[in-house]
């Protein structure tokens, strides 16, 4: 009964309509707490909810959520001293979605200070521990997320992805994790890190069980003026459709110097499969992807420091004792309530929107950012997806980039130009290297997020990386 | 040597929409602290803000009324500083595509030239909270009721020469948002606010000075005196060798004088980006004609209008369109009495102003609607009544005693124009007293004012005055002026 938890979301919905609605819930709860060690959680869910009808599409269906979507009445932390104590008065679309839907929520999973981050090292809650190797980190931001779903504690969990927040640690922890279109999901709740990438995403066993999850969390939401009108395509219908004739592109750039042997060889393996399966691999261009980490790490902060701005003491959120002025308590509160890296991406933000480097960093970030968009135009006039690596390594040991941004920065070589670009991505688990997992990045055009999810399907209906779990043995 | 003052005008009007900009709170003023401050407008982690369309309808109606251009797209903007009343520590402006660019309002001054005055930009943005420092004693409170309050920041080019300029155009764009509706124009509660930019030169060829900015003024005398004592100031400092600071000043009405308040040396720098919450601001074709098919008459061509058309004089006119609901109010009189334009002016601005005054009512609410006082001057034209007759039934009116009608039945008060009933009335009193009559029949006049007192005092004082006196003549010297007509 149990073991529904480690067979996907068909599975759970019948059990819980077999055994009743708070079984899973409870069972998911119990793993949650035997894999304290994972460090996946910063809170549980302990709130009663309303109960969804018998027939809602994830009755009973526990999951978890990243702890930068507001839950009402349940403290959200973005992983920050600085929201230790906020309890938000309302919940995030997503999660009213998913409620609506039946699902369970039972807790708040760990991530990277405000999203910022590639390994969960940055959280004031100490870091994630990779469930494949305790040594290692899980990935970035939604590593917390990513380690629940490895490890089984959930069946599937929300993340979001601002530079890849969801696709990478999906690929270190070896599961699917889907990042929709820009404005496909609404970002109402959802603590905003930068406001023009961050799209709430999905980490789950399977590219179907995204299918499922993205089908109830999408849609036009009138409280996000960045949220797209356009009618929700029935993703779990759409996902038998056949490889034959697809035309994937693959982009040179994607498998540049930084990317390990293993890695490489994982996904020209994955890709092998896909042309097995009737695809067409296409070799495609992609000129300006070398801007794509340069213009991120302007655009990015320089929006994290408007956002932020509003965590000054003030109203909520962590402020210093005993303040002797007000320019007082708006340094302390903010140096205190910071951590480092969210400070660091404050400063370069601050600094890229100030008069006299304006031009110089904002808006040639701007104009990368429509290079990069325009290359995706014109690749996808000739392919259906782009496939590449979905990160150029597989998790990093605990602490070994800590000290290096620019390293830390180049584990999102691969995953930034797709939210740059507004574009669905996920990432598939698509082999192992030296026992860690290794994931294949598929990118779509906008809202072809069927098409996206139709081809993981095939792909995982025809092997079985989905399927491996951290111990077993090769 | 002649010194030529510079000023450009900033003013802040809160746009009447019922809710904010960005969220679904109130926008009332006046209620208690902190009542009306929803999660966006307090800056809540993951609250999201959406645009009030109506607040964007205001904007438009502004922009086709100064006839600028409507921006089809135009962008939110995030103006990034740190204030305890900013709850987000950025405000959502427009900077660099503004909503409404180019526009053109005529001011008419005391001396009935009239000035062009370039409308360089006018653009959307929340207002920020309120800092109470005199509420506690060593803290300050802050209200965000005002938090993500509409306001449209029109800009006026630096095209005013004088205190007196910039008034005429302060209460010109007053009164035009008044009259469109899109503003309540009250400046006690801050609903109308200006901020003046004001420079000074050798001479109109000479290049701009530099200006100071003089902030939040809340009346007009005040923007009057501020300007002209900000004016004295730097030609003073300029006069004696020095250099006028770019500077942003207080003017102290205490002391009728501006005061520093910080130097745009420190100057903040705001980091203007386009707000990426906010997609770009679309105004379809389709919302700009019909707003235009929605514009009122405005106040200028309304004012010609009557001049031209109606043959009023200025002064009347004026008075008439200084605001929309007595010029309204005229018009709905003016319908039910066509061709009485002067009576109508008369009233409206005479016994109707002074009764209003006294009982402390805007016209608007008005105990007499406008059907009521055309009754009453129908009465008048028709010699129902005489114009004294008609003050004593429009102060009953006032009172509550009816409409005109039924005041003069009450009170008996109609004149007897009937020819039968004033010429047996004119008999008895020319066989009463035969001198008099004989009298006026030799070419006395001054008697003639004898006769109809006696017919008058027959009549109990209700006979036509008119009517009176020409049959009174017909009868004594069959050859009296023609009959006045009845209507």
């Amino acid at each position: 009964m149990s073991d529904a938890l480690d067979q996907g979301l068909r599975a759970c919905v019948k059990a819980a309509r077999e055994d009743g609605q708070d079984v899973l819930a409870a069972e998911a709860r119990r793993r949650a707490a035997a894999h304290g060690d994972l460090n996946a959680f910063i809170g549980l869910d302990t709130r009663t909810r309303a109960r969804a009808a018998g027939a809602a599409p994830l009755s009973g269906v526990p999951f978890a959520q990243k702890d930068n979507f507001c839950t009402a009445g349940l403290r959200t932390t973005c992983a920050s001293r600085m929201l230790g104590g906020f309890v938000p008065p309302y919940e995030s679309a997503v999660g009213e979605r998913l409620s609506a839907a039946g699902a369970v929520s039972i807790g708040k999973t760990n991530l990277d200070e405000f999203a910022m981050g590639s390994s969960n090292e940055t959280s004031h809650y100490g870091p994630v521990r990779n469930p494949w190797d305790l040594t290692r980190v899980p990935g970035g931001s939604s590593g917390g997320s990513a380690a629940a779903v490895a490890a089984g504690i959930v069946p599937f969990a929300t993340g979001s992805d601002t530079g890849g927040s969801v696709r990478q640690p999906a690929a270190f922890c070896g599961v699917t994790g889907l990042k929709p279109t820009y404005g496909r999901v609404s970002r109402w709740g959802l603590i905003a890190y930068a406001s023009s990438l961050d799209c709430p995403g999905v980490l789950a066993r399977s590219a179907e069980d995204c299918a499922r999850v993205l089908g109830v969390i999408a849609g036009h939401d009138p409280r996000d003026a960045t949220s797209a009108a356009r009618p929700v395509e029935d993703y779990l219908a759409a996902l038998d459709a056949p490889l034959a004739g697809l035309r994937i592109g693959v982009a040179r750039p994607y498998f540049g110097a930084g990317v390990q042997a293993g890695v490489g060889a994982a996904v020209q393996a994955a890709l092998a499969e896909y042309e097995r399966l009737g695809a067409r691999l296409v070799e495609i261009d992609l000129p300006h992807a070398h801007l794509a980490i340069p213009a991120y790490y302007v655009i990015a902060p320089a929006e994290a420091s408007s956002n932020l701005a509003r965590y000054d003491g003030v109203r909520f959120g962590h402020r210093c004792a005993h303040p002797r002025s007000l320019e007082d308590l708006y340094t302390r509160s903010r140096a205190e309530g910071f951590g480092a890296e969210v400070r660091r991406r404050i400063l370069i933000g601050t600094f890229a929107l100030s008069a006299g480097y304006y031009d110089a960093y904002y808006l040639s970030a701007q104009k990368a950012r429509r290079l990069i968009a325009s290359d995706f135009d014109a690749a996808f006039a000739q392919v259906d997806l782009i496939a590449g690596p979905t990160a150029p390594t597989t998790a990093f040991a605990l602490g070994e980039k800590r000290a290096d941004p620019l390293a830390m920065a180049a584990a999102d070589v691969n995953t930034v130009a797709v939210n740059l670009a507004g574009l669905p991505a996920l990432s598939i688990p698509a082999g192992l290297h030296a026992g860690l997992p290794v994931g294949l990045q598929l990118i779509a055009p906008a809202f072809a997020e069927a098409r996206l999810l139709a081809a993981a399907h095939r792909f995982q209906q025809a092997t079985d990386w989905h399927r491996r779990r951290p111990g077993d043995r090769p | 040597m002649s010194w030529q003052a510079v000023i450009g005008l900033e003013i802040h009007a809160q746009l009447a929409t019922r809710s904010k900009l960005f969220s679904g709170a109130s926008a009332a003023y006046g209620a208690e602290p902190n009542t009306q401050a929803a999660a966006i407008d307090v800056g809540l982690p993951g609250t999201l803000p959406v645009v009030n369309d109506e607040a964007v309808r205001l904007a438009v109606t502004l922009g086709l009324a100064i006839g600028a251009r409507i921006a089809p797209v135009s962008v939110f903007a995030r103006k990034n500083y740190f204030y305890p009343d900013l709850p987000k520590g950025y405000q959502i402006s427009q900077y660099e595509r503004p909503v409404v660019a180019d526009g053109m309002l005529a001011v008419r001054l005391d001396d009935d030239r009239v000035i062009e005055v370039r409308i360089e930009r006018a653009h959307l943005e929340e207002d920020a909270g309120k800092s109470l420092h005199d509420a506690f004693s060593t803290q300050t409170g802050i209200d965000l009721n005002r938090a993500g309050v509409p306001l449209l920041e029109i800009v006026s080019a630096p095209v005013l020469h004088s205190p007196a300029e910039a008034v005429a155009y302060l209460r010109t764009m007053h009164r035009l948002v008044r009259w469109l509706g899109i503003c309540d124009g009250n400046m006690q509660e801050g609903s109308f606010r200006c901020d003046a930019n004001v420079s000074v030169r050798r001479s109109p060829q000479a290049p701009l000075g530099t200006r100071a900015e003089i902030k939040n003024v809340n009346s007009f005398r005040f923007v009057e005196k501020a300007i002209a004592y900000e004016i004295e100031r730097q030609i003073r400092v300029l006069e004696s060798g020095e250099a006028v600071v770019q500077e942003t000043r207080l003017y102290d009405a205490a002391q009728d004088r501006t005061r520093s308040m910080r130097s745009k040396e420190s100057a903040d720098d705001y980091r203007y980006f386009p707000d990426p919450d906010l997609p770009p601001l679309a105004i379809p074709p389709e919302l700009v004609a019909s707003v235009r098919a929605s514009l009122p008459e405005l106040p200028e061509a309304r004012r010609r209008r009557y001049v031209e058309a109606l043959g009023l004089p200025a002064q009347d006119a004026d008075q008439l369109c200084a605001d929309r609901d007595t010029s309204d109010y005229f018009e709905a009189v003016l319908a039910a009495l066509p061709g009485e334009a002067k009576l109508c002016a008369n009233w409206v601005l005479g016994e109707l102003a002074a009764a209003l005054n006294t009982l402390g009512l805007p016209i608007a609410r008005s105990p007499l609607a406008p059907a009521d006082l055309a009754l009453l001057l129908r009465r008048l034209r028709e010699g129902v009544i005489s114009g004294k007759q008609a003050k004593d039934v429009f102060a009953a009116m006032i009172a509550g005693e009816g409409d005109a009608d039924a005041v003069i039945a009450a009170r008996g008060l109609v004149q007897i124009s009937d020819e039968g009933a004033l010429l047996a009335a004119i008999d008895q009193v020319i066989a009463a007293h035969p001198a008099q009559a004989a009298q006026v029949r030799a070419g006395q006049d001054k008697v003639l004012g004898f006769l109809v007192g006696q017919v008058m005092k027959a009549t109990g004082g209700k006979a036509n005055p008119q009517r009176l006196n020409a049959l009174l003549r017909t009868r004594l010297d069959g050859s009296g002026a023609d009959l006045p007509s009845a209507s």
